[in-house]
C-alpha cells in the first residue's frame, strides 16, 4: 500500500510535469481495495479493471519500473509504450488489462472466468470496476452471465463514490449496490474498503465460493479517491472538508499502520524503514523511466493483426 | 441442386458449409466453442451449427442471453485465456450492442498488449426481408477498423474454407455470412481445404472489362456478365472473398489487364470499401485505366421492410449493363 501511495504521489507531480501523455488517474486513498484483494488472490488469477488502475497493476507484483516506464509511454513499458496510464497489463501473468471504457474489465474479466471454467482450472478471475461502472449495462450483462453459468468470477467495486465529478448517490437508483446485484442471484456485500483485512475478508470467502463450484460474488468496497479523476483537476464537487475528513480518519495505510503497530506486529522504526524503501524503489522507476528509449516510430504498424490470415495454412 | 457427375448427391448448403468447416476445426481443436443465441437445439437461426451441439456437447456450444456486449466480452476474455471462441452474433446488426467490445477490445489487444485475440464474431448480413435493422451492411465499417479482419463468402466452398482459416490463426474474425445465400448450395473443399483471407477468387474469366464485388451482389454480377454476352462484351467476375485483408493485387491487375472495371456491392455507396477499391485502385493505376472505374451500390436510404422497394434500392442486372455501356464507350 505505501509503495502504491509513493507511485502515485510521484507520478501525480510527474504528470503534472508534461510526462505522462493522456494524462492518468490516481489511486491514492484506494490502495486497500487493490492490496486487498490481490493478497488473497494466487499469481495465476486474472484480473481485469479499469482506467484507474495503477494500484491493482502494482498490487498484482508488476515491477514498479515497468508501470512507470508505461506511464511515461516508453518502449520499457509493459504495453511498449502504445497504452500509457489506461493500458497496463501483463496478459501472461493473469493482467487482463485496464481499460479505458468504463465497465469494459467486467466482461473481458467474465470472459476469462469462462475460460478458467472450460478448461477445469483452479483459478478465478476478478473484474474490478468503478462505481460509474455500476450505471452501464454492460457491468450486469455480464455479470447475469456469471451467474447462468455459476462462473469462478468476482466482481469488485472500487468504489471511490464519484465517477469523475459526479456522486454516484445522485446517479444510482435504489442506491444500495449490494442490494441491487442480488437481485442477479448471486452473494454480494457492501463492505469497508478502506480496511484491508475487511477487503481481505470477504474476497477470501469469494474466492472459496467459486473453486467450490459455487459461482460469482458481488463485492462493493468502499473507499475514497484523494485526487481529482485525472490528475490536476480541483473541482468543486467536493468539500475540502470532505477529502480532509477521509485523510485524516479513514486512511487505509495510516490506520492499518496503527493497528499493526499497536498489535505490536510492526514498530514506528519498521514503518519508517519501509517508507525509506519505498521512496528509493519509486526514485528508481523514475530514473528508469526517463532514461528508457522511446518507442521506435518505424514499429507502429507491428502486431495489429497477426498477418498470417492470407497465408495459406500448412 | 445436384452435381453435374452424379445427380443423386445433394451438394451441402452454404450454412452447412460453415457447419462441416467448424466441425473439423473443432475435432482438430478443443479450445473451440461457440457461444450465442438458440445454437443448441434450434442450431443458429440459419441453421449454422445445426447438429454440432449434440455432437460435441452444450460446453462446447453455449446458448447466451440476448446480451450481445457480454457475448463478446466472453468471447475476448476466453480468448485472451486461450481458447478460440466463435461468437454468433446471430444479425450484424446486432454487433451495434456490442460496438465496444469489438472495436475498442477485440481490435485493440493485440496491439495494446501484444496479446493475440483468437476470435470469430459469426453473423448474417446483407439486404434481405427483414426491414431496416436487419440488413445493415456494416461491412466497409469493420474493415476500417485496424486490427479486424472480415470475411465476406460468396460461395460455400468458401464459407467452409475461410471459417477454417480463420479458426487456424490468431485475429479477431468478423464472419459475415450473406442471408440471401444461406440455403445456396455447392461444393465444400476436404479437411485439409483451407482458404487464405486476402485471396480473391475469379468466377468467370472474360476479356473486356471486369466487375469486382463480393457476397450476394455476385449473384447480379454473374447474371449481368451473361446478359452482357449478347451485347459481345466479356465480363470478367471477381470474388473479393475477404474485404480485409483485400487482394489489391487482383485489383491492381484487373485494372491493368482489362483498363475497364466496375466495383460493386450492396450498402450504401458513400463511405462504402468500393469508393477505398476505386481511390487505391485509381491512384495505382492510373495510366491503366481506360475510362473510371463505375461504382455501382445502394441508395442512401435504410432498408424498406417492402421488398419491392428493398430490391430497388439494390443492385440491378440493369446497373451493370448500363454501366458496362458506359465504360466500354470511353
Amino acid at each position: 500500500m505505501m509503495l502504491i501511495r509513493q507511485f502515485e504521489e510521484v507520478a501525480d507531480r510527474l504528470c503534472l510535469r508534461g510526462n505522462v501523455p493522456g494524462g492518468m488517474h490516481s489511486s491514492a486513498g484506494q490502495e486497500a481495495v487493490a492490496v486487498g484483494v490481490m493478497s488473497v488472490l494466487e499469481p495465476a488469477d486474472v484480473i481485469a479493471t479499469t482506467h484507474r488502475s495503477h494500484h491493482h497493476t502494482l498490487a498484482k507484483g508488476m515491477d514498479p519500473k515497468v508501470v512507470m516506464a508505461e506511464l511515461f509511454a516508453k518502449s520499457t513499458g509493459c504495453s511498449g509504450g502504445r497504452g500509457a496510464s489506461m493500458h497496463l497489463a501483463d496478459v501472461e501473468h493473469g493482467h487482463f488489462g485496464g481499460n479505458g471504457i468504463v465497465g469494459a474489465g467486467v466482461g473481458i474479466a467474465m470472459g476469462a472466468a469462462l475460460g478458467i471454467q472450460y478448461r477445469n482450472d483452479k483459478k478465478v478471475a476478478v473484474g474490478f470496476v468503478g462505481d460509474g461502472g455500476m450505471n452501464t449495462g454492460r457491468t450486469w450483462e455480464a455479470v447475469n452471465m456469471a451467474v447462468i453459468w455459476n462462473l469462478p468470477f468476482i466482481l469488485v467495486v472500487d468504489n471511490n463514490q464519484y465517477a469523475v465529478e459526479t456522486f454516484a448517490d445522485r446517479v444510482t437508483g435504489g442506491r444500495d449496490l449490494a442490494k441491487r446485484a442480488l437481485g442477479f442471484g448471486l452473494p454480494a456485500f457492501n463492505i469497508d474498503g478502506q480496511n484491508i483485512r475487511e477487503v481481505r475478508k470477504y474476497v477470501s470467502e469469494a474466492r472459496e465460493r467459486a473453486l467450490n463450484g459455487k459461482g460469482p460474488t458481488f463485492i462493493n468496497a468502499v473507499t475514497y479517491r484523494y485526487g481529482g479523476h485525472n490528475v490536476g483537476e480541483k473541482g468543486q464537487y467536493r468539500t475540502k472538508e470532505e477529502v480532509e475528513d477521509w485523510r485524516r480518519h479513514r486512511d487505509p495505510i495510516d490506520t492499518f499502520a496503527a493497528t499493526l503497530i499497536h498489535e505490536k506486529q510492526m514498530s514506528e522504526a519498521d514503518l519508517i524503514t519501509l517508507k525509506e524503501s519505498v521512496i528509493s524503489q519509486i526514485a528508481e522507476a523514475t530514473a528508469f523511466a526517463e532514461q528508457s528509449p522511446e518507442p521506435k516510430i518505424s514499429t507502429i504498424l507491428d502486431h495489429v493483426d497477426s498477418g498470417r490470415l492470407g497465408l495459406l495454412v500448412k | 441442386m445436384t452435381t453435374l457427375e452424379n445427380p443423386r448427391i445433394v451438394l451441402p448448403s452454404y450454412s452447412e458449409a460453415f457447419q462441416s468447416g467448424v466441425r473439423e476445426e473443432m475435432n482438430r481443436n478443443k479450445d473451440i466453442y461457440i457461444l450465442g443465441t438458440d445454437l443448441a437445439e434450434r442450431g443458429g437461426h440459419f441453421a449454422q451449427v445445426k447438429g454440432i451441439a449434440q455432437e460435441f456437447g452444450e460446453v462446447r456450444v453455449k446458448d447466451s442471453p440476448i446480451s450481445e456486449a457480454a457475448m463478446v466480452a466472453a468471447g475476448v476474455g476466453s480468448a485472451m485465456y486461450g481458447l478460440h471462441p466463435i461468437i454468433d452474433l446471430n444479425f450484424i446488426d446486432f454487433s451495434f450492442g456490442a460496438m465496444d467490445e469489438i472495436i475498442n477490445q477485440a481490435a485493440k489487444i493485440r496491439f495494446l498488449f501484444n496479446q493475440p485475440v483468437p476470435l470469430v464474431i459469426r453473423a448474417t448480413s446483407g439486404v434481405a426481408s427483414g426491414g431496416a435493422q436487419h440488413c445493415n451492411s456494416l461491412e466497409s465499417f469493420f474493415a476500417h477498423t485496424p486490427g479486424l479482419s472480415v470475411a465476406v463468402p460468396y460461395r460455400a466452398w468458401d464459407v467452409k474454407g475461410l471459417i477454417k482459416t480463420a479458426l487456424r490463426n490468431d485475429d479477431p474474425v468478423i464472419f459475415m455470412m450473406h442471408k440471401k445465400l444461406s440455403g445456396v448450395r455447392g461444393e465444400i473443399g476436404g479437411d485439409e481445404v483451407y482458404v487464405p483471407f486476402g485471396k480473391a477468387n475469379s468466377l468467370r474469366s472474360g476479356s473486356d472489362l471486369a466487375i469486382i464485388s463480393y457476397g450476394y451482389t455476385l449473384v447480379t454480377a454473374l447474371k449481368a456478365a451473361k446478359e452482357l454476352e449478347k451485347e459481345n462484351i466479356s465480363v470478367e467476375v471477381i470474388d473479393l472473398r475477404t474485404l480485409y485483408p483485400l487482394d489489391t493485387d487482383a485489383i491492381n491487375s484487373a485494372v491493368q489487364k482489362f483498363g475497364r472495371v466496375i466495383v460493386a456491392d450492396e450498402a450504401p455507396l458513400f463511405g462504402s470499401i468500393t469508393g477505398e477499391i476505386t481511390a487505391s485502385a485509381t491512384e495505382i493505376g492510373f495510366e491503366h485505366l481506360k475510362g473510371p472505374i463505375i461504382r455501382i451500390g445502394a441508395g442512401r436510404a435504410p432498408i424498406s421492410a417492402n421488398s419491392n422497394v428493398s430490391e430497388a434500392v439494390i443492385p440491378h442486372v440493369e446497373d451493370f449493363v448500363v454501366a458496362a455501356r458506359k465504360v466500354m464507350n470511353y
